[in-house]
C-alpha cells in the first residue's frame, strides 16, 4: 500500500489529506484517485501539479512499491 | 539552518542567536514577514507545509544563495499551521563580510520562499477562504535573479 499525501487546493477538492491506495505505479495510482470524482482526477492533472515519492519529486510515471510515500503538489505558493 | 515551526516563534531572539560570535563575518542582514490581517481575527492564514521535503527544498536553495552571494552563513525560520494577524510568518538571516551581499542574499531568499518554496498558503478573508497561488508581481520579483 502507498500512503498518498494531498497538499493545497488538491485536498480540498478530495476531502482528504491522506490516504493508503494499494498501486503498481504512478500512473494506476493517480487513475485509482481519478475514479473518485472527475473534479478530483482533473485537478490531479492540472497544470504545474508536481509529485514526490518518499520525499524527491518524480516526472512522468514511476513503479511505486510497498509502504512508499505519493505526495501530490499543487503550484506551491510560498509563504 | 532551516526550522519550520507551528508554534509562534520570537524573532528577535531568533536573531540575537544568529548574530552572536559573528567577529568574522561583520554584517547580518535580516528580513521578517508578519501576516496581514484584522486585529481580533482568528486566523489570518493557512499554511500547509510538507514536513521532511520542505526544509529539504528550502535548505537546497540556501546552499545555493550562501555560494552565490559568499555568504558566511544563512538561516530561515518559517511558520506553518495557523497563523494569526501580526505574527511573524517567516524570518531570513543572512552573514557574510560585507553588507551589499547580505542584503541582497536575504532579498533573493525571500523572492524564491514567496514563490517557489513548497508551502500552500489560504487566505482567510471576509469572503471566506481562498488558496493563493504566486502573484504577477511575486514572479517578476524571482525572474531578477535568472
Amino acid at each position: 500500500m502507498a500512503r498518498v499525501l494531498l497538499f493545497g487546493r488538491l485536498s480540498d477538492v478530495a476531502g482528504w489529506r491522506e490516504r493508503a491506495f494499494d498501486a503498481a505505479s504512478l500512473s494506476s495510482l493517480k487513475a485509482l484517485i481519478g475514479r473518485q470524482g472527475p473534479e478530483l482526477a482533473q485537478a490531479l492533472a492540472g497544470p504545474g501539479v508536481q509529485t514526490a515519492v518518499d520525499k524527491v519529486l518524480v516526472r512522468g510515471d514511476a513503479p511505486l512499491g510497498d509502504r512508499q510515500e505519493v505526495a501530490f503538489l499543487p503550484p506551491m505558493s510560498g509563504g | 539552518m532551516i526550522t519550520l515551526t507551528e508554534a509562534p516563534f520570537d524573532p528577535g531572539a531568533a536573531l540575537n542567536a544568529f548574530s552572536a560570535g559573528r567577529a568574522a563575518s561583520g554584517a547580518v542582514a535580516s528580513f521578517l514577514g508578519i501576516a496581514r490581517g484584522q486585529a481580533g481575527q482568528a486566523c489570518a492564514l493557512e499554511l500547509q507545509a510538507y514536513r521532511g521535503f520542505t526544509e529539504k527544498e528550502i535548505g537546497r536553495f540556501a546552499e545555493a544563495a550562501m555560494g552565490r552571494f559568499q555568504l558566511d552563513d544563512v538561516a530561515i525560520v518559517h511558520r506553518f499551521g495557523s497563523i494569526g494577524p501580526g505574527e511573524a510568518i517567516v524570518l531570513a538571516m543572512t552573514a557574510a563580510a560585507h553588507r551589499r551581499e547580505a542584503f541582497e542574499a536575504c532579498d533573493y531568499l525571500m523572492d524564491y520562499l514567496k514563490s517557489r518554496a513548497p508551502l500552500w498558503k489560504k487566505e482567510h478573508g471576509p469572503a471566506g477562504a481562498r488558496w493563493v497561488e504566486p502573484t504577477a508581481r511575486d514572479l517578476a520579483d524571482l525572474k531578477r535573479w535568472d
